[in-house]
């Protein structure tokens, strides 16, 4: 296998790291949604929380998108 | 493909110029940067400039953008942190302008290159160890060993630092990607519009699919460009409460 195939192909595994990231976002929104249904007067105080997860979560997932691209441009 | 969706991030001189082997040209980067720089100043010296009473629209947007930041401040660094305003003030509304900005088509998203989100994080984290050590002096090490079992501490101490240390790679490399994702996923989609566009008289109708997959990815991209400022903010606030507080005895 030459150089070019296994760098595809090394591109394409790095991605696998988005789906990691899609179920932390479903977890945060979830269980969010959840404990805000349970207790609305309590859910607006924790709109910072969430938003901070959300990123936190969705950066991982673009980590992984960097490697490939670090893979596949150098 | 015949458009290459990393091409929009190449950095091109405007102006070149050489100083002592060094490259210093007035690129397309800069120049973006020196326009986010004069937007913000316009806009807080526009809102301001006759400040009434009764605030007219420009004015409440200043002072809820004010407003904002500071109980950003507040809740996560406590009015110990209200020194630091300024600082995350600015930080704030760089990134949000220059993410911004960015989406404007044919602009130059700053915030795309690695070295500014990283020059920005070094900023931040350098703030973070002086403040610490001139509030706390050789206390600050405190930091790194958290309440715990003895037997857990060898363990801890060293996840501790670790974790102190990636902070300048996550905190730069999140901005970035966010940044560099979105844009790239815009101009793959429009490489497709294109490609169907070019396509058989069959093909040509189905470039509406990547067309409406465009706009949705832009308004998910101003969501993205609001909250990369926004978590850069809070983060940059979380980390200054650590270095002013040690382990958040504010609360």
């Amino acid at each position: 296998m030459d150089l070019q195939a296994a760098k595809m192909i090394g591109a394409g595994l790095a991605c696998i790291a988005l789906a990691g990231a899609g179920n932390g976002i479903g977890i945060v929104f979830g269980n969010y949604l959840s404990g805000a249904l349970r207790n609305p007067g309590a859910a607006s105080t924790q709109t910072t929380n969430l938003l901070l997860g959300f990123a936190l979560c969705e950066a991982t997932g673009l980590y992984g998108l960097v490697i490939a691209l670090i893979i596949l441009f150098t | 493909m015949a458009l290459n969706p990393m091409e929009q991030f190449e950095v091109k001189p405007i102006v070149p110029l050489h100083i002592g082997g060094y490259d210093v040209s007035f690129t397309n980067q800069s120049l973006f940067m020196c326009i986010v720089v004069a937007a913000v100043t316009l806009f807080f010296a526009f809102a301001v400039s006759r400040p009434k009473l009764v605030p007219g629209r420009m004015q409440s947007m200043a002072e809820v953008s004010y407003e904002f930041v500071a109980s950003m401040i507040r809740s996560t660094a406590g009015d110990a942190g209200l020194v630091f305003f300024p600082f995350v003030f600015t930080l704030f509304f760089f990134v949000l302008f220059s993410n911004f900005l960015g989406l404007i088509p044919g602009a130059f998203t700053v915030t795309s290159q690695i070295i500014v989100t990283f020059a920005l994080t070094v900023i931040v984290m350098s703030t973070v160890v002086v403040v610490g050590f001139a509030k706390h002096g050789l206390g600050f090490f405190k930091l790194f060993v958290p309440k715990a079992p003895w037997y857990l501490i060898w363990l801890l101490v060293p996840i501790e630092v670790i974790s102190f240390l990636t902070r300048l790679v996550s905190l730069s490399v999140r901005l970035f990607a966010n940044m560099l994702a979105g844009h790239t996923m815009l101009q793959v989609f429009a490489g497709f519009v294109i490609a169907l566009g070019a396509a058989g008289v069959f093909l040509k109708p189905l470039a509406i699919a990547p067309m409406l997959m465009i706009l949705f990815i832009g308004a998910l991209e101003m969501l993205v460009a609001f909250l990369q400022a926004y978590v850069f903010a809070v983060l940059t606030c979380i980390y200054l409460n650590e270095a002013l507080h040690l382990h958040g005895e504010h609360h």
